[in-house]
């Protein structure tokens, strides 16, 4: 199985987790990503998740099957969550099983790398104190504006 | 020449835009030449350097020449996880 999935609704790992059984397999890694309360000296309440969904699940299943190549790993699967999530709420779950412990680790951890550098999904953090911004948008606007970067090509 | 292009916005851009989706007559050549005439109709913070470029939903150079029809979309930063 290999399998990356967009849900909107909490991610139930226990029924993630039985996929990922295998009797060859003597080992599973799996990584959580919570939201946390602070991100940068602010203290978030809540958390908006977009994605260019057909995109990030194209690229999402390639993530996972390099990873399963590169670590020869049995089973890799990802879940990201979309639209609000409230502090303690599971954002993403990576579960990989293999023959060994040691691959399954480093799979489990490229995996959740490659997801948060590669994947078209953006985070708008709620603030406490009433504002919002875009995770990675909005200081890099700051330094467009600061230093009156003109529109050039790349 | 003039082609029919479709764009779609997300995140920042999509706010910034004040829509998800339009199709447009543009004469931009390339993304690059299309991010140019959008950004001097909205209010984009984001310059072209920090963005990437998706076309028919494929990562695709700023320079790859657009064809009728394409559709174009402009990836903010991105921070899943």
């Amino acid at each position: 199985m290999s399998a990356f999935a967009f849900s909107r609704t909490p991610i139930d790992t226990l029924a993630l987790r039985r996929e990922l059984s295998d009797p060859a397999c003597g080992g599973y890694a799996a990584f959580e990503g919570w939201v946390r309360d602070h991100n940068e000296g602010q203290r978030v309440r809540a958390l908006e998740y977009e994605a260019f969904e057909a995109l990030a699940e194209r690229e999402g299943a390639r993530i996972l099957e390099e990873a399963r190549e590169r670590f020869q790993v049995a089973h890799a699967a990802c879940v990201h969550r979309i639209g609000e999530l409230t502090i303690g709420e599971m954002a993403v779950w990576v579960g990989v099983s293999a023959a060994h412990r040691h691959e399954a680790f480093l799979a489990c951890r490229y995996i959740i790398d490659e997801v948060k550098h590669r994947l078209p999904i953006w985070k708008k953090e709620h603030y406490l104190n009433g504002d919002s911004g875009w995770v990675n948008c909005e200081r890099c606007a700051a330094d467009a504006s600061t230093h009156q970067t003109p529109h050039t090509h790349p | 020449m003039i082609r029919q292009l479709t764009v779609q916005y997300y995140a920042l851009l999509r706010e910034q835009a004040g829509r998800r989706e339009e199709v447009l007559e543009s004469e931009a050549a390339t993304a690059a030449e299309l991010y140019e005439q959008l950004a001097r109709r909205y209010p984009f913070t984001l310059a072209p350097g920090v963005l990437r470029v998706a076309i028919n939903g494929e990562f695709r150079d700023w320079t790859t020449p657009l064809r009728a029809g394409d559709a174009v979309v402009f990836i903010p930063p991105v921070a899943g996880g």
